[in-house]
């Protein structure tokens, strides 16, 4: 019985995903600020390790961590409508990589777990 | 809150707190210049103690061995013992053959070492002075065709180093050199891809580097050259320029007169945005930017944008202790 990891691709696919879901995110002029950085290569790498948590790959993400690593986000106003323009983001990018209808909801559903912790609430 | 020991005087170091920062807190004359692990010239050794994993992460298997780690990426869990590096293990002694004026601001430098260090053109080396000053430099030379490491330094408003190389270091004059450090360097996986290089003033360097290296590896995939300079005088490889795109013909080089531009654009880093604006789909393409800090990250964001892969992106960004100053 393969994981979801596995089934998606493993890095391999993260790889794939990044890219195409980075460049997403940053286009997107309602929610870029909060990921325009003056280290590109780290925020880069940081949403990588995010897509690698999403697709049940091996993290060392905790409730906590994402909370704390959130606050100065939610202190500048990040909500609920900035939270799902980044999941569509994370949709729009597993349907352009032709990724099965039921793995992209299983990645949706560990995306959407997020969603306290993220917004703090 | 862990204690830092360097040459035997006791530093606190606060919490979340770099051990370049405690040190310059305590105005203690360290050498550092880019202060985000990029330059390696706060490279330190610890005698004692232990080492925070980011801190060597970019360091060669056997510097890590001896003890060196970047001063400004190690935040202490514990007391460490630290001292400045060894100049014997680290540097070499390099002489210089031959000082060229390339331009009004610019110099070219030729310099030799007693063995032939091991790098690739664009990569770039750390400078010291006598009196313990360091800068970074650019390699443009080619080292399966150059016999000398080729550096083009432009004098900078306060430049201590760069003025002083340009006037006072004079032929056969020897001086320590470390490195070569970077990923900035030809490494196309296939001879095809197309490659867009931006420098604005010597950014344009490595990217000469980068240039002939790939020609030298019979490159046959575009490559788009473009240099940003204030004025026509300080386009200082024109001619060398004109003569490889000339000769070459699937090179393209373009100048850029950014002095002619309002002040603000350039300030903002789109001095070079000519480059993007040419060439507006960048999907599958090798990209390469290197010079004014403001430019490169404002050109990186819009690379990416335009379709280049993060990994195909190298940077250069010529952060200097100089400019903090101004």
């Amino acid at each position: 019985m393969s994981t979801l990891f596995e089934k998606i691709g493993g890095e391999a696919a993260v790889n794939a995903a990044v890219d195409i879901f980075y460049r997403k995110v940053l286009a997107d002029h309602s929610i870029s600020h909060f990921f325009e950085t003056t280290d590109m290569a780290a925020q880069h790498a940081r949403q990588k390790s995010f897509l690698t948590m999403a697709f049940g790959g091996p993290n060392n993400y905790s409730g906590d961590d994402m909370r704390t690593a959130h606050a100065p986000l939610v202190a500048r106003g990040l909500n609920e409508d900035h939270f799902n323009a980044v999941a569509g983001h994370l949709q729009s990018t597993l349907q352009e990589l032709n990724v099965a209808d039921e793995l992209i909801a299983e990645v949706m559903n560990i995306a959407g777990s997020t969603r306290d912790d993220v917004l703090n609430r | 809150m862990p204690n830092i020991y360097f040459n035997e005087q006791a530093i606190e170091c606060a919490e979340n707190e770099s051990v370049l920062d405690a040190l310059i807190r305590h105005k203690i004359d360290a050498p550092y210049a880019c202060q985000a692990g990029i330059c390696q010239t706060c490279m330190l050794r610890c005698s004692e103690g232990e080492i925070s994993a980011d801190a060597q992460s970019e360091l060669k298997p056997n510097l890590r061995t001896l003890g060196y780690f970047l001063a400004c990426q190690c935040k202490p869990q514990s007391d460490m013992h630290i001292e400045l590096p060894d100049s014997k293990q680290l540097y070499v002694s390099a002489r210089l053959l031959e000082k060229t004026a390339l331009s009004p601001t610019v110099t070219r430098l030729r310099l030799q070492t007693a063995t032939p260090m091991y790098y690739h053109a664009g990569q770039f080396i750390n400078v010291k002075r006598h009196d313990g000053v360091i800068r970074s430099y650019s390699l443009a030379s080619l080292p399966s065709e150059d016999p000398f490491l080729e550096l083009h330094v432009k004098r900078m408003p306060n430049g201590d180093l760069s003025n002083w190389l340009a006037d006072q270091f004079e032929v056969t004059d020897s001086i320590d050199i470390e490195g070569p450090v970077g990923d900035c360097f030809y490494s196309c996986e296939t001879t095809q891809q197309p490659i867009l290089l931006v420098g604005s003033g010597t950014g344009l360097a490595p990217l000469v580097g980068v240039l002939r290296d790939a020609l030298h590896n019979h490159h046959a995939g575009p490559i788009k050259i473009y240099h940003g300079a204030f004025n026509q005088q300080e386009l200082y490889l024109h001619q060398q320029l004109s003569d490889i795109a000339a000769q070459a013909t699937n090179v393209e080089y373009h100048r850029i007169i950014t002095g002619e531009m309002p002040e603000e654009i350039v300030l903002k880093g789109r001095g070079c945005d000519q480059a993007l604006n040419d060439n507006p789909d960048l999907k599958g393409w090798k990209v390469y930017l290197c010079g004014a800090p403001a430019m490169v990250k404002s050109l990186q964001q819009r690379v990416y944008l335009a379709g280049v892969s993060m990994q195909d992106i190298h940077t250069d960004p010529f952060e200097t202790r100089d400019m903090h100053k101004v």
